[in-house]
């Protein structure tokens, strides 16, 4: 590879009580590019996003071993302060969950709780972002109504400014087009490929054309375990390993 | 026709003959309440039953201002101790304790409601009032028996506890994980996300489960009885006796119905309670509507 990592996972293992949910994963996820990471359901791709930004800690019975660098520094370290990594992460989930809030305090959420209280800065940033994902021109005049009564494709949309709004350095996706119309997923995932020139983008999609159409790097994960990782021509063109072809060619799922 | 859409039909209207049966109850009762409660309302000035202070049924006064009052002193005083109580507990189940914690303690909180009123009275007669008396009164420079409104209204509060609380940790725990989980991603710490996420989601829950508790406190009767005082007098601070309009019914019906009015003097005080309830009821799904559109 020749750009640099941004995130770096050493042996990592995850247990669910006694499920044993990830195996010994090691990778290597690029900086400034889009990684997809794909595989059947159930295979752990949504744990591996989670552990990314360490939201696995809020599960009954989680137990974590390995190491995960972000800039060098190992997340998992007992002593590590985590809202600070989150802040550097921006989550997209699969269905968009506003907060129960107006449309502007959605996106002001992160700013306001990292210390931002000048009006005149959060209307700015507001707007900035907002503008950013398309959204601007369309909510500009009801910045006060609820979040909840925008559409669905919106309030993903609402759902990246609020993540972008805090200024991180990754953008983690799991399946964020899977609840969307075909209209607003094309949207994001324009959006996502004007981002990755100045973010690294994971996301987790069980939709094949999708990674294809967007990875610059893919991660094939089975069971659990990683069974596959590289370039995305060297995934889709050239697979090393007879699971990936087998699951890109639709012969397991 | 055949004999199954007829079952059907027939099982549609039973439905609702059993809602229109239900809900005319409380007409019923009101209705009632409001014929026997006519001889006093025809005789007496409306300013003479509500807004006078002065209670002498041989004299013929029925003055219901001081039990309106106390009946609301009371149910404010413990709801005012119930509620930020109630809140944070139903907060520290739901979303830090550990989930075999909840398991272990939610029985207690669960017994607490099946404890009868009876008992709660006499825990206060034995542990409330001599605390109030000794140690609380004294503290604020004020002398008293420790029978009065503070009483009942720690009585009356911790009988509120269980409902508000079950039913503030089902509404929590309704909020979607994902909305927690969102909120965390943007680097909230976890009183950030309960305070501006989940308790405004919560919102509409909590303010149902603290109209379920104000019901139910305005109505209590027998522990609180034995706690107030009952001194039918209007109330000047939370030290003084009241005499609450469930006591009033309990301790006088049957007795002296001798006395002219007298009968239909309590069930005007039914009749008073039973709005009192209603009205609260009705405020508070205005309110309720109103926050539900505002947050959703």
């Amino acid at each position: 590879m020749d750009c640099q990592s941004h995130i770096c996972v050493n042996n990592l293992n995850v247990f669910f009580g006694k499920e044993h949910i990830l195996k010994n994963i090691s990778l290597k996820i690029p900086d400034k590019k889009i990684t997809a990471i794909i595989g059947p359901s159930g295979c752990g791709k949504t744990t591996l996003l989670k552990s990314f930004n360490r939201l696995i800690d809020s599960y009954d019975g989680v137990k974590v071993t390995g190491e995960i660098l972000v800039d060098d520094e190992n997340i998992l370290h007992p002593n590590i302060e985590v809202t600070h990594i989150r802040k550097k992460m921006g989550l997209l989930l699969q269905n968009p969950y506003p907060l129960p809030m107006s449309i502007y305090d959605n996106v002001a959420y992160g700013p306001r709780i990292h210390g931002i209280k000048n009006k005149k800065k959060l209307d700015e940033i507001v707007e900035h972002y907002l503008k950013q994902t398309n959204l601007w021109i369309e909510v500009k005049d009801r910045l006060n109504a609820p979040a909840s009564r925008l559409s669905v494709g919106q309030q993903q949309r609402l759902c990246l400014a609020r993540g972008l709004a805090v200024e991180p350095e990754i953008i983690l996706g799991d399946e964020p087009t899977s609840a969307l119309d075909p209209i607003s997923s094309k949207v994001i995932e324009e959006k996502f490929q004007e981002l990755s020139d100045n973010y690294t983008i994971i996301i987790v999609t069980h939709i094949l054309r999708q990674a294809k159409r967007l990875a610059n790097y893919v991660i094939f994960l089975y069971l659990g375990e990683l069974i596959e990782q590289g370039t995305a021509e060297e995934i889709f063109e050239n697979p090393k390993e007879e699971m990936t072809k087998a699951y890109i060619q639709g012969k397991i799922s | 026709m055949k004999f199954r859409f007829l079952k059907d039909k027939f099982f549609k209207h039973l439905m609702f003959m059993c809602i229109v049966f239900s809900i005319s109850i409380v007409f019923l009762m009101l209705f009632g309440l409001f014929i026997r409660s006519l001889p006093i309302l025809q005789q007496k000035s409306f300013s003479d039953i509500f807004l006078s202070g002065t209670w002498h049924p041989l004299r013929g006064e029925f003055g219901f201002a001081p039990f309106i009052v106390g009946t609301l002193w009371v149910t404010v005083v413990a709801m005012v101790i119930a509620i930020p109580l109630c809140l944070l507990t139903a907060i520290y189940l739901s979303e830090y304790a550990h989930r075999r914690v909840t398991v272990f303690l939610k029985p207690f909180i669960d017994l607490l409601a099946g404890i009868p009123s009876v008992v709660y009275g006499i825990w206060g007669v034995l542990a409330v009032i001599p605390l109030i008396r000794d140690y609380i009164a004294p503290l604020f420079g004020v002398r008293s028996t420790g029978y009065g409104i503070l009483a009942g209204g720690i009585v009356l509060g911790i009988m509120v506890f269980p409902i508000i609380i079950q039913i503030c940790v089902e509404v929590f725990q309704s909020v979607p994980k994902e909305l927690r989980e969102a909120s965390l991603a943007l680097g909230a710490t976890k009183w950030q996300t309960i305070k501006h996420s989940v308790l405004r989601k919560a919102l509409p829950g909590i303010l149902a489960a603290i109209v379920l508790g104000f019901s139910r406190a305005f109505g209590e009767t027998m522990a609180v009885l034995m706690v107030v005082g009952n001194v039918p007098k209007i109330p000047k601070s939370i030290f003084d006796c009241a005499y609450p309009l469930p006591a009033l019914i309990a301790n006088n019906y049957g007795e002296m119905l001798s006395v002219p009015l007298y009968d239909s003097a309590l069930m005007l005080a039914s009749l008073i309670l039973l709005l009192l309830v209603l009205i609260f009821n009705i405020l508070a799904r205005l309110i309720l509507i109103r926050v539900e559109r505002s947050t959703q």
